[in-house]
Parts: C-alpha cells; structure tokens; sequence
C-alpha cells in the first residue's frame, strides 16, 4: 500500500507511485458500478461534504454518487447560495461545516490554494475538487485513468493538451501526472493562451496543431471559455476552431489509433466537430464512467488516513489469514 | 506440515467437497482474493468435469466489506471483485484458505447478497484454527489446527510466488510470559 495521504491537494506533489496506487484502487472500483447493487459499505457511518463556490454539475454530480456508492452520507453545500454571499470566510464556512462532523470535504473555489488552505484549518480530510487555475487532481486522474485503460504504457507516450492551459487547473494537473508515468506532454494553443514559458513545466509548446498531429497519440481537448475571447485573447470563436478544432479532415492525418479527450461540457464545433466528439477515437464518455471510479479511490484512500484512522493495528494484513 | 503432507491434505479436502458438488447442477465455485481464490481455481480444475457442464466461477476482495476499515491506519488495496454470473437461485461453494474469526467469512457473504439471492452458500476452507468471533462455521474443512490467538497461520500456494505448498504454523511466545 503506497497511500497514507489525509488530502488529495494536486497531482503535483504526489509521487509516481501514489498515482500508480490511486489509478490501481480505481480499477478494483470499477466494477462495483456494474452490480445489481451499486454500493458497497466501505465508507458507511461516514459523512462527505461537497463544498463548491464555483458552478459545477458533473463534478460535484460524480463525488456526489461516489460517495454514495461507498455508502457514506454527502451533503452538497453551494457556496453562491449561502453564507459567503453573506460575508462570510472560506475558513468560517468551513468550519462551521466541519463541526457537525464531516470526515471529508470535497472542495471547489475559484481561488488557486483554497484547497490547500482549508487543509490548513481543518481536522477532517480535503480533496481538491478544482482549485482556480492550479489543480483539478481528479479530473487529470480519471484522464490518465482513461488513457491507461487503451494505452497500458505510459512511458514515451505523447499527449497533446490542445488550448487554453495558461488559465487550465486541467492541464496543469494533468501535466504533473503525465510527466510522473514517464509521458511526453505538448501544450498546443495560440500564444495567448500558450505561452512559451510553459516549456519551464517541462512540456513541448507548440502554437501549430497541425504541426504536431501526426506525432501525437493522445489529444486532450480543453474547453474554450468565451470570456476569454471576450478579454481579447483570441480573435474569433471561429477562428479558433479553424486552428485549433479536431474535424473529421485532421482526425484523417492523426495516427490510427489516437485518443480524443474532452474534460467536458463540449462546445460542439469549437474544440471538436460533432463527427470527432462521437466517432469511434472519442472516449469522452468513457472519461465520465471512470471519473465515477477514481472518485471513489480517491474518497477511500483519504478516508482511510483520516482523523479516525490510525489508532489500531489492522486485525490482519491483505492475503493472510481470515 | 511439510510439503509431502499438503497433497493429501488438499486430496482429502477435495473429496469431501466433490461428494456434495457431484449432486448439483446449478452451482459455482467462488474464492476469496488472494489465497481462496487461488484454491478456488485448483478446485475449478478438479471439479470442473467436461466443457460446459463445469460450475460458475468468481472471485471475491472483501476489502470494502470489511469491518475494520475505521481502525486502519491506511486503506486495504482495492483488487477487485469478479462475479460474471447470476447469482440469484445458485448454489455456491465458498473457498477460503483459513478460516480463523469469522470475520473475512462475514464480509464475503455481505459481498454475494449484494449480488443477488443465492440458493444456498456453503464454505470450503482448507485449514480452520479455531478462535472465532463470530458464529460462522465451515462445511468442508482440510484439517482443524488448534492454535493460540497469537500463533501465525500461513497457507503456502506456488501461484503466489511461494517456494512450495503447505500450511506453515508459527507459535509466537508472549514476550515476558
């Protein structure tokens, strides 16, 4: 067992084999979503809080029937709706959360660190569930996790992040685990949204998808925000998806058998043509069920190394007596 | 025990589970990971008659079931539950390699209902020693080891990298006793 983490902050600072075990729990979770009934008693008894000051249906909806589907009780507090717009600390909501017994919170922020900090303050467990524009551990995770399942070798494999990574929690995360399994990750975007000092992360820029289409065997495909257009970084909606889109004319030119990924909601036409997004290299929704799954890796193992553990040998080690 | 005593401890537990599974016809052979099921598997081999009329085969990770997760200082690795079947109305033949409190046994029957209404279970382990804490008891049972709380049991199977077969039986004496 390589885990003994009370937080899952970012894939930064996990080492090769704490991701390696993390991808490992959730393939052994995987098929609990297959049974009749789709639970299992792990987490019974105890209590997750999803916290989220930022809109969020699919992650929150995922940690939200992970956690059930480990049996614990989840609680969905939306910070929009409730004491911040009141005035209220991060710290403060959090520990008035926290004092009615929380054993995990899942937490969203626009703020790059929240995660960090709440773990700071509080005596239960943190994932981070996006942190502004530093990490998304669980998104990458289920990535990797999706990559893995078609592509078991890691090592030497090249993955392109195709758009905004400079405001991407996303890439970033997913930057940090690729490299750690050994990847080749490229950054491809206009130099607005890529610029060249990412190559300090260790990853190849490129401001010409067509340039490196032919190399790549993964294509991870950010959502573009229109804001960002709106603030002038772009010029065109259009102009992007001529550039910068998958078509059904590039996915000609791609290898054979290349990945397409979208962390999702997809802007149809923009990162990728309707034809790309639900032909035979597209494992988006693939992505989905999997997130379900490293979900629930990543809730078992910080729970397990949370305020309740630790106070008693275990009865007995894996594979030895009953 | 030595490696020359475990054939015939193995040929003996094997009859006794033969003389029930010959009678059934709907029935499946389901081991606990990671030593049960590598005995399931001898047993699907030995019982497993022609193609097609063989049983049912699964195997079961109790780790999610189990209930000391709350004690534990990490979690137990997750490796995964395989039951391909339909388990409603089957009759299954449980198969640990040792059975001590109960507890495993307890965590894999929770595992099975949440699959489905069995017909019947029974359980099949290679080496009972005693010291339970729960009323659960075997069917088919290789040999009875009296031991102490304390005393280590170890089923010693080639599949799991092992040196040889057997049952290793380690009497620790309480430190000042």
């Amino acid at each position: 067992m390589n885990w003994n983490r009370k937080h899952l902050l970012g894939l930064e600072d996990l080492s090769r084999e704490e991701i390696i075990e993390l991808l490992d729990t959730a393939e052994g979770f995987r098929e609990v979503s297959t049974r009749s009934v789709k639970k299992v008693p792990a987490l019974r008894g105890r209590v997750v809080v999803n916290l989220f000051f930022e809109p969020s249906t699919r992650t929150r909806t995922s940690f939200e029937l992970a956690g059930a589907r480990l049996s614990a009780d989840v609680l969905n507090f939306s910070g929009s709706s409730s004491s911040t717009s009141k005035g209220e600390t991060l710290n403060d909501t959090a520990l008035n959360i926290e004092a009615m017994g929380v054993d995990i919170v899942v937490v969203r922020h626009s703020c790059s660190g929240a995660a960090y900090q709440l773990s700071q303050v509080l005596g239960c467990s943190v994932i981070n569930a996006g942190d502004g524009a530093h990490e998304h551990p669980t998104q990458a995770l289920l990535d990797i996790f999706t990559i893995r399942q078609h592509k078991p070798e890691l090592a030497g494999l090249k993955v392109a992040i195709v758009g905004d990574v400079s405001h991407s929690r996303v890439a970033r995360s997913n930057i940090w685990g690729l490299q750690k399994l050994g990847a080749e990750v490229y950054a491809v975007g206009p130099s607005t949204l890529v610029p060249n000092g990412l190559s300090r992360l260790g990853v190849k820029v490129s401001h010409d998808l067509d340039e490196v289409l032919e190399e790549v065997d993964v294509f991870n495909m950010l959502r573009i925000q229109k804001e960002r257009q709106e603030r002038g970084l772009f010029p065109t909606i259009r102009e992007y998806a001529k550039l910068y889109g998958l078509n059904g004319e590039r996915m000609k030119r791609v290898k054979e058998d290349a990945l397409v990924l979208h962390p999702g909601p997809i802007n149809r036409g923009v990162e990728l043509t309707p034809e790309v997004a639900d032909g035979p290299r597209s494992v988006i929704l693939d992505q989905v069920s999997n997130g379900l799954a490293v979900r629930m890796a990543a809730l078992y193992l910080v729970g397990a190394c949370g305020p309740q553990g630790g106070q008693v040998e275990p009865q007995r080690a894996a594979g030895e007596e009953s | 025990m030595t490696p020359d005593d475990f054939g015939p401890l193995y040929q003996r537990w094997l009859a006794g589970i033969r003389k029930t599974t010959d009678t059934l016809e709907d029935w499946a052979l389901v081991g606990i990971k990671r030593r049960g099921a590598v005995l399931a598997r001898r047993l699907l081999e030995d019982l497993g008659g022609s193609a097609g009329t063989g049983p049912a085969y699964g195997e079961l990770d109790i780790s999610l079931y189990r209930d000391d997760y709350h004690l534990q200082t990490g979690a137990p690795a997750v490796l995964g539950t395989e039951i391909s079947f339909e388990v409603e109305d089957k009759s299954i033949v449980l198969v640990d390699d040792v059975l001590y409190t109960g507890r495993t046994i307890r965590a894999a029957l929770d595992l099975i209902l949440d699959f489905g209404r069995p017909r019947r279970i029974w359980l099949a382990v290679l080496v009972d020693r005693g010291n339970r804490e729960l009323p659960i008891e075997s069917n088919f049972t290789g040999e009875f080891f009296e031991t102490e709380r304390n005393d280590r049991v170890q089923v010693r199977l080639e599949e799991m990298g092992d040196d040889y077969d057997g049952v290793d039986l380690t009497s620790f004496v309480e430190a000042g006793a």
